[in-house]
């Protein structure tokens, strides 16, 4: 019995990590209808910096998180600006085949520049700390500091989206992108803005995924289709079903597990079909597209 | 070459007509061509018709993803989903069940489109970009799901013994006639079979694009919402080249691990190998025509064969290759050349001649 309130409190708990992964993929969506295709390689990226900016200046992954944030920014920023905007508005095909082709140079940089072996973000004692609840269930600091990043976040974003004039540029040019140039928005910046967000949530994403497991420049496609799944499940344009679409992965993929170690991953995509079948359009889907 | 002529008050005549001049050299150069090549190996080595069998099968899996992405507006890049599958159906029907390798083919690509109809009507619920990342996640379900199966090797997978592979229908005949040990005929009905692939996925993709259906899969490319107005059934013409596609790609699947005699879910369903490679070769050839998959596999063939040893490097510039043509020539090189010069080697479009009468 206690082994399985274990499996469901630890995938609870990993569902947080799944929703930071969802997060930025979402925000991406929600405002330019892009579907980044490099969102999983990009969160291995940030992990590499991170790690590089930690090694660097000899500080904890915390701190070179925090340093790493205003670099990464001005990287979603620039790819955003230079590259993508380029892809909008032509189609199906241009963003696509573009972020595809990003996600194989970025494995292929990393696994260049870094080799393809494993590496761990290493922060010292509060990695194996835990917090005991009754006798045979312990809580992670980590996984537990995870999931309530992943709630921060979604706070912040809503806070962002609804109650800032940036957030009203947002919604605005995700409703009608004529009107809002109209009203004199410039939507390459607001779109060149939100990918820099996009990177910072990917940047506390990948300062759990490197915390939590082992990580190397391949794994990235994983994290883009758990990502996605967690988006889909919740439905679309919704932060807070992102986070429960993110703890349904995450369940079943420890309580396949449990059942059987080689089942979790798939699971976790067995659980995404599922949905699909049952509530095409997610748990929380918004009135109208 | 007209298909329909039509009188209008004796001044002249509208022919609609899609052959050229050009179309017609093309057409017999393509016969002549397609001789030459069922002859290779009475002339040719074994590196030769090795590296030419994956010319085959790149080609083929090109004009494959072609007609989804490129005509019918379905992106996936899951296809590796049906490479793998047919691969693990050709291992299946000849160790299990103890059938002829190339009847395991055709029975792969059968038995590929019975999986494709419960796939797609899972899949078809995301539409375009999330249909795309949905194939995926199916493909990545077919690996984990053919890497429990014990008999077949589990996670680490099988071989192929050369019982099996040596029992090849037609060996013996091959060994006669061209003089060559096992091994080689082995390559040789390989190949035979590479080139039938390639040149019937070739012809049934220009046959289906000269058809009525073809006509629909046009407009779809162009204009879903305008292709729906004037009557086209958008759900189910999709639904069709879905599964065409699916028993074609099983096939070569197939095929492919035939020659290879050795599969493991990982290497079955790559995505690199099956459908990131395939989707360059589509982009930098030139998408939505059918020349333009033929042009990038010839151009992906001579950079894997220069420069592959490269290994990351080689990836990086071919994914910033794909980058720049969809960012500068979205139609790709075969797009830019058609459109400057006006030619078509294999022309699809029906054409308007206006014809004076003397």
């Amino acid at each position: 019995m206690t082994l399985w309130a274990n499996a469901l409190m630890e995938g609870v708990l990993l569902g947080g990590l799944y929703a930071l992964f969802a997060a930025g993929l979402s925000l991406i969506f929600g405002i330019m209808r892009l579907v980044n295709l490099a969102h999983g390689d990009l969160i291995i990226l940030a992990a590499f910096v991170v790690l590089s900016v930690a090694a660097w200046l000899n500080i904890d992954p915390f701190a070179a998180t925090l340093a790493a944030l205003p670099i990464m920014f001005l990287a979603g920023f620039a790819l955003q600006y230079c590259i993508l905007n380029r892809t909008l508005g032509r189609g199906l095909l241009p963003p696509l085949l573009v972020t595809f082709g990003l996600s194989i140079i970025i494995e292929n940089g990393l696994l260049e520049l870094y080799s393809a072996d494993s590496r761990r973000l290493h922060g010292g004692s509060i990695e194996t700390s835990s917090i005991a609840l009754g006798h045979s269930i312990g809580i992670g600091v980590v996984p537990l500091l995870t999931l309530a990043s992943a709630i921060v976040v979604i706070l912040a974003l809503n806070f962002i989206f609804y109650r800032t004039a940036l957030g009203r540029a947002f919604r605005a040019t995700a409703d009608d992108l004529e009107i809002s140039q109209l009203m004199g928005i410039d939507h390459p910046r607001i779109f060149s803005i939100a990918m820099g967000l996009a990177f910072v949530v990917i940047t506390i994403a990948a300062l759990y995924l490197g915390m939590r497991a082992n990580f190397d420049p391949t794994i990235g496609p994983e994290r883009l289709l758990y990502a996605f799944e967690a988006v889909i499940i919740g439905g679309l344009g919704s932060f807070w079903g992102t986070l429960v679409g993110g703890i349904i992965i995450g369940v079943a993929q420890t309580v396949g597990a449990q059942i059987d170690p080689e089942w979790q991953i798939l699971a976790g995509h067995v659980a995404f079909l599922a949905v699909l079948v049952f509530r095409p359009r997610g748990l929380f889907p918004l009135p109208v597209d | 070459m007209a298909k329909h002529s039509k009188s209008l008050a004796g001044t002249g005549q509208y022919r609609i007509v899609t052959g050229t001049p050009v179309s017609l050299v093309a057409a017999g150069g393509t016969l002549i061509l397609v001789a030459v090549l069922t002859a290779l190996p009475f002339f040719a080595g074994r590196d030769l018709l090795e590296n030419m069998i994956f010319v085959f099968y790149m080609l083929a899996l090109a004009q494959c993803w072609n007609l989804l992405a490129g005509y019918a507006g379905l992106v996936s890049v899951g296809q590796q989903a049906f490479v793998g599958l047919g691969g693990y159906l050709l291992f299946a029907l000849t160790i299990i069940a103890g059938i002829d390798p190339l009847v395991a083919i055709l029975l792969a690509g059968a038995i590929s489109a019975l999986f494709a109809l419960p796939t797609a009507l899972i899949v078809f619920r995301l539409r375009g970009a999330y249909f795309a990342i949905g194939t995926w996640v199916v493909a990545e379900v077919y690996r984990l799901s053919f890497a429990q199966f014990r008999q077949l090797g589990g996670g680490t997978g099988t071989s192929l013994g050369p019982d099996i592979t040596n029992a090849v229908f037609g060996i013996d005949w091959v060994k006669s006639l061209l003089d060559v040990r096992t091994p080689a005929a082995r390559d040789v009905i390989s190949y035979w079979a590479a080139l039938a692939l390639a040149v019937g996925t070739l012809l049934l993709v220009y046959l289906i694009l000269r058809s009525r259906r073809g006509l629909a899969l046009g407009a779809i490319r162009d204009s879903e919402e305008a292709a729906a107005s004037v009557g086209v059934n958008n759900a189910r013409v999709k639904l069709v080249v879905y599964i065409i596609v699916a028993a074609v790609t099983g096939m070569i699947g197939a095929l492919i691990y035939l020659q290879k005699a050795r599969i493991s879910p990982d290497a079955a369903f790559s995505v690199l190998d099956w459908t990131a490679y395939v989707i360059f070769i589509v982009v930098i050839g030139g998408i939505g025509t059918i020349e333009g998959p033929i042009l990038g596999t010839l151009i992906f063939y001579l950079l894997q064969n220069y420069l592959a040893s490269y290994g990351p490097v080689y990836l990086i510039l071919l994914g910033a290759l794909a980058i720049l043509v969809m960012l500068f020539a979205p139609k790709g090189l075969w797009g830019y050349v058609s459109q400057r010069y006006g030619v078509e080697l294999l022309p699809i479009r029906r054409r308007l001649v206006w014809k004076k009468d003397p």
